[in-house]
């Protein structure tokens, strides 16, 4: 008999269900129940760099949008520092660079503000080009979707970026592209996800 | 510092994300293959919480919404541990849950099926684990409750559970399902998960030792998360 390896097997994914706000947006299930709900604020007060506003939809495979989804953003600050022990260096007081994103019964439209990314340190000394990290969950997704989002007025980082290169396909990568709105002065970063069909938004397998 | 990656998901154990047993999976599943990526700081970085975004009552579901009463139902309590696949504690990290309530009823605005609503039960809580990685909620036994998938199908008993570990890749939404209960191999939403193993490893077990005579029943739930390498070789995340 070899030895055994004792490594315990990841439990498995279940979906998040219709009711994933009970759990983690209450107030939008229809009640109020904690202190404080998780989530709410990405950037804080005192982060510095741009402000911006990123909007979109979770398009399913039948050209509907979803509109039972839940995303979680993951980001860096301005100077592309997470605000983790390993993040990179420091960050500002109050900035968490992580946000829970609900869209809307009717329209399922989401929204959130934050500030926008700095490039972030990648592998092998490639530096990354400024991005969010999303995860999708919503009825009938079995197991959380990855996938990030670039900024469109970063082409030069962008071209250079070693995730989209790993796209082999040069028209798949403009799916991890936002769009570039103003209003108000104040740039709106349009994104949407599309589950499945010819331009299916790429999903990493992180 | 030293950054080291977590080790790849394997697939096998999760459900593909087309599952036509699982209607709703059919529009909602992509169908092109996945990027495989390797982790950057993007990845083994994730959100921090502290005891300053909870309350101390948030774990206790028998009490967090009571508003004249006990909620009615089975008085439970679940706990265990948060591992990575080392084997090793995930301390501080935050574990959310949802539920219906006894009568198979949610709180949410979208749900409409006839059982009643508990005016005690919120049906959600919260906590942080501890420097061993334990946690425990104090709640009601869920009920089963009926879905349109099939005409006739019925969820097992089960409690929603999120976890979050250290880093954005181990981020995890799963159900937990209590020992016994004939439903579970009903169930299109378990019975996708390709591995039988994997199956029994979401049931929590009935645990007599830690009931609380003549009060509330125990079940035990250990929350296994990506485990991570503990040695950078060669291939380093940071150039130098
Ligand atoms: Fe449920």
């Amino acid at each position: 008999m070899p030895q055994e390896l004792n490594y315990l097997r990841e439990t498995a994914s279940q979906t998040a269900g219709p009711y994933v706000h009970i759990g983690l947006a209450p107030g939008a299930a229809g009640f109020d129940i904690y202190r404080e709900e998780l989530g709410w604020d990405i950037a804080g007060p005192n982060a510095g760099g741009q402000r911006i506003r990123v909007e979109g939809l979770v398009i399913d495979g039948m050209g509907s949008p979803v509109k039972d989804v839940l995303l979680e953003v993951w980001q860096a600050n301005s100077e592309g520092n997470y605000a983790h022990p390993e993040g990179g260096g420091e960050v500002e007081e109050g900035f968490r660079g992580w946000g829970r994103v609900i869209t809307d019964f009717e329209t399922g439209e989401w929204g959130f503000d934050t500030v926008k990314p700095g490039p972030v340190m990648g592998r092998n000394g490639r530096m990354m080009a400024p991005h969010l990290n999303l995860w999708i969950v919503a009825r009938g997704i079995n197991i959380g979707l990855n996938t990030r989002m670039y900024f469109p007025d970063e082409e030069d980082a962008n071209a250079k970026d070693p995730v989209i290169n790993l796209v082999e396909w040069e028209k798949r990568r403009a799916t991890l592209i936002a769009r570039r709105d103003d209003r108000d002065g104040k740039p709106v970063y349009r994104f949407d996800i599309r589950l499945q069909g010819d331009d299916e938004t790429v999903f990493f397998d992180i | 510092m030293t950054q080291a990656e977590f080790y790849q998901r394997d697939r096998r154990l999760q459900p593909p994300a087309l599952t036509p047993d699982y209607k709703t999976s059919v529009a909602r599943s992509p169908r092109y293959s996945m990027i495989s990526l390797q982790n950057s700081k993007s990845e083994i970085t994730g959100p921090v919480f502290g005891h300053n975004d909870i309350d101390p009552i948030d774990n206790d579901l028998i009490r967090n919404y009571a508003k004249n009463g006990d909620p009615v139902g089975e008085r439970i309590i679940v706990h265990g541990r948060v591992l990575d696949e080392n084997a090793r504690p995930v301390p501080n990290t935050l574990v959310e849950v949802w539920q219906a309530n006894a009568g198979g009823r949610y709180r949410h605005k979208k749900d409409s099926y006839l059982a009643p609503i508990d005016p005690n039960f919120g049906g959600c809580g919260r906590t942080l684990t501890d420097e061993n990685g334990y946690y425990f909620f104090r709640t009601v036994k869920p009920g089963a409750y009926p879905w349109r998938n099939w005409v006739n199908n019925w969820r097992p008993a089960h409690i929603h559970v999120s976890v979050f570990g250290t880093g954005f890749a181990q981020r995890l939404i799963t159900q937990l399902y209590f020992e016994g209960d004939p439903l579970i191999r009903q169930c299109p939403i378990v019975q996708i998960i390709p591995d039988p193993d994997a199956i029994e490893q979401l049931i929590a077990k009935l645990d007599m030792n830690a009931t609380i005579p003549l009060d509330a029943i125990a079940y035990k739930f250990d929350i296994v998360l990506r485990g991570r390498r503990s040695t950078l070789f060669e291939n380093r995340l940071e150039g130098n």
